[in-house]
């Protein structure tokens, strides 16, 4: 598995040899360690040890453990516990029960403190449908529709040697005009998120070899009906589809299933794999609550080939298209797919950088070239330093990171020093690295921008523009120099992904650190009274693409600025001030007399802390959440640098937007 | 029966319980133990299905009275694994 803990003090206990053997980190240890740091207060260290308890016994046992002490935690800490809250509801026509506890155990090993509902048997139409329901009281950030085919289908699932094809063809049009209605009404009574279970395909099908003959059979209905399921699901914001054809299908269908367990405790999934559908439903929360990781740090020796290029040389590493160097360039297409997902690659490596290079450029067997790499730390220091240089140098958090290395030692000092980091466990054989890689929840993702398949370029470019900056002898010189154009335009449906996406993933330069989801953006964008406003970037390097946004509400004589975030990448080019003119220049034709804005400050938005100030702003207020600051539009000298060229698309008016 | 697998008997019943390992014995049972409802017995079953690989039938899971029935249990069908 793979996962990061959050917690702000490093582990001074660790520094010492980390040994995986020794029976002080035996699980039934680690227990009695933990209730010892928490009578003693340790609580911090306590949370660790539960991470670590979790990483290397993840069982239903473990599970209760677990969630018992993270209960117990956050009672002691009151609700100061440094995990992200999630709250997520279970509608479902099986027992979830027992899963419940592997999931939040999986859900606290990515950092998130889940709060989980589980909704009655098969009441899941009337939770949906009844705007007044405990489902909606509960206020979900996601709703995970767990419902089986036996259920969701029951002719065809039972009765379908006896149907028509006719009455098979209309029992399966209504079962997707059923989905089409619940999924249609829970988006009216609710912006959370929404992972609809697809439907399994009976194993085997009534009709054994027959039904694989004919596309209206039985297994090739069910498909059908998954398609139109994806097909409406994509239709709506934040709706996805979990194929749980595919999950049940990639570890077997009959060691899924536990039909005794189904007979009598309406329990279908055998004990082995309950911890499986826990860990998929993860692959939709971990991207929801946004602890992703945007960057993930290679080693290369053993890791991305076999063997040791000082060692062994060109002619001796292994990595190629047979075995054994199949198994790595496995892991490279691996590596390239998350590329193409957004994710940057970095080297963290001890070796001498000529040797290195010469592998990464020449080796005929390599799929990943240096190109692809966003950051390179090749030398003999420690990889945790390493890591917190190349979070530096690409403007991301160290919780950004995930880390990708075979040697025990270096992961468990990472661990022990960045307890933030995502740490990738690679099983002991190479074979099964790829799959490790692509089974982490950190790397995956539910949309994507057209900023995330570009992202490797741009960072390319970015290194250009740091070498061109320390050429010129003012700022304004190398402003003037970089020919910034920035598009400013209001929110729309092209756009809504990417900057519901930045408020959920922005932490640096943001003034509120105020989240929200597509649906969530969406309806702002209908309230007359607010403005949302992203910005686009390109200069002489290239595109920066969309990375800006401003979200404002008009209130009387004012205008509040509710939201203000900028990815890091254009920090400090001036765009942030092009963004501020906008709005108090656009509120102050809508009549405003001031502008005002909270800073709220986090632990990672210090960047921000003095922008209001900056820009001739007027503390107004202070408070235990944050400062309140205005400024008076009539007197206001705040205006687009010169050196920016910006293209600005005015606000369409239509449901009374003024 | 063999003491380890009672000790991992009891340990995961102590981890599903929430009581420490050294108060369940042998004779425990749903009586003695106030968390061992039907939702933290399926929860038995599953962890000891998951923990020694072996598959409990429902016959067996309404015999699991005591904590020492469960590793008698147990240890039967681990033997009748093994031949």
């Amino acid at each position: 598995m793979c996962g990061s803990m959050f917690g702000s003090m490093s582990d001074s206990t660790s520094n010492s040899t980390p040994d995986s053997t020794s029976t002080e980190r035996h699980p039934s240890n680690l227990r009695a360690q933990v209730d010892a740091l928490i009578a003693e207060g340790a609580f911090d260290l306590a949370v660790r040890r539960l991470a670590e308890l979790w990483r290397r016994d993840p069982a239903s046992g473990t599970a209760s453990f677990v969630t018992s002490r993270i209960d117990e935690l956050r009672e002691k800490l009151r609700d100061n516990l440094s995990l992200a809250k999630f709250k997520l509801a279970i509608l479902r026509s099986f027992t979830v029960e027992p899963i419940v506890p592997l999931l939040r155990a999986e859900a606290f090993a990515h950092g998130i403190d889940l709060e989980v509902y589980v909704g009655d048997f098969n009441t899941y139409v009337q939770d949906i449908l009844d705007s007044q329901s405990s489902l909606y009281r509960f206020a979900p950030n996601a709703v995970v529709l767990a419902v089986r085919t036996d259920q969701a289908a029951p002719e065809l699932w039972r009765d379908f040697a006896s149907l028509t094809p006719e009455a098979a063809m209309q029992a399966a049009e209504r079962v997707v005009r059923g989905y089409e209605q619940w999924i249609g009404a829970f988006r009216k009574n609710s912006q959370a998120a929404l992972v609809v279970h697809s439907l399994e395909r009976p194993s085997p099908p009534s009709l054994g070899v027959l039904d694989g003959q004919s596309e209206a059979g039985q297994s090739g209905l069910i498909r059908q009906i998954n398609r139109e399921l994806r097909h409406i699901a994509a239709g709506f914001r934040g709706v996805y589809s979990l194929d749980y054809d595919a999950l049940v299908a990639r570890h077997g269908s009959e060691h899924w299933h536990d039909e005794r367990k189904w007979l009598t405790a309406r329990l279908p999934i055998a004990a082995g794999y309950l911890l499986q559908m826990a860990r998929e439903w993860m692959r939709f929360i971990v991207p929801l609550s946004g602890r992703t990781a945007k960057v993930l740090v290679v080693d290369l020796d053993n890791t991305l080939w076999g063997g040791v290029i000082g060692e062994d040389g060109m002619a001796g590493i292994k990595v190629g298209a047979e075995y054994p160097g199949a198994a790595y360039q496995a892991l490279q297409r691996a590596l390239l797919d998350l590329s193409r997902k957004g994710i940057l690659l970095a080297v963290c490596s001890k070796n001498n950088l000529d040797d290195a290079m010469e592998a990464l450029e020449n080796h005929p067997g390599m799929l990943v070239r240096a190109k692809h790499f966003s950051a390179m730390r090749v030398n003999w220091t420690d990889k945790a330093q390493n890591l917190r240089e190349i979070a530096q140098e690409l403007k991301v958090g160290i919780d950004a990171l995930a880390f990708l290395d075979d040697n025990p030692f270096e992961r468990e000092q990472v661990r022990a020093a960045l307890p933030e980091v995502t740490v990738i466990d690679l099983p002991k054989n190479p074979l099964e690295y790829a799959s490790a890689v692509r089974n982490c929840a950190a790397f995956e993702r539910l949309t994507l921008s057209s900023e995330d398949q570009q992202r490797t370029e741009m960072y390319a470019a970015q290194k250009q523009r740091a070498g061109a900056e320390q050429t010129f002898q003012s700022k304004e010189d190398f402003f003037r120099f970089l020919e910034q154009e920035a598009e400013l335009e209001p929110v729309s449906d092209l756009t809504l992904a990417r900057v519901a996406q930045l408020t959920q993933k922005t932490n640096q330069f943001n003034l509120t650190t105020r989240r929200y989801t597509e649906p969530q953006i969406a309806e702002l964008f209908n309230r007359p009274e607010w403005h949302i406003f992203s910005i686009k970037v390109r200069d002489r390097f290239g595109d920066h693409g969309l990375v800006g946004v401003a979200i404002a509400h008009d209130e009387g004589e004012q205008c509040e600025v509710d939201a203000f975030l900028l990815s890091c990448r254009v920090i400090g080019r001036t765009v942030e001030t092009a963004l501020l003119a906008h709005l108090a220049e656009s509120a102050a034709q809508r009549g405003r007399k001031r502008l005002v804005g909270w800073f709220l400050p986090t632990r990672k938005n210090a960047p921000a802390r003095d922008f209001y100030e900056h820009h001739g702003f007027e503390l107004q207020a202070t408070s235990c959440e944050g400062s309140l600051w205005a400024l008076d539009l009539k007197s206001s000298t705040l205006r687009v640098p010169d050196w920016i060229t910006l293209k600005v698309t005015a606000e369409v008016t239509p449901g009374g937007k003024n | 029966m063999t003491a380890s697998t009672f000790e991992r008997v009891r340990n995961i019943a102590s981890d599903i319980f929430g009581i420490p390992a050294d108060k369940i014995t042998a004779e425990s049972s749903p009586e003695t133990i106030e968390n061992w409802d039907s939702m933290q017995h399926l929860n038995l079953v599953l962890a000891i299905e998951e923990k020694f690989g072996v598959q409990l039938e429902p016959e067996d899971i309404e015999g699991m009275k005591t904590i020492g029935a469960v590793a008698a249990l147990v240890e039967k069908k681990l033997q009748s694994a093994a031949h």
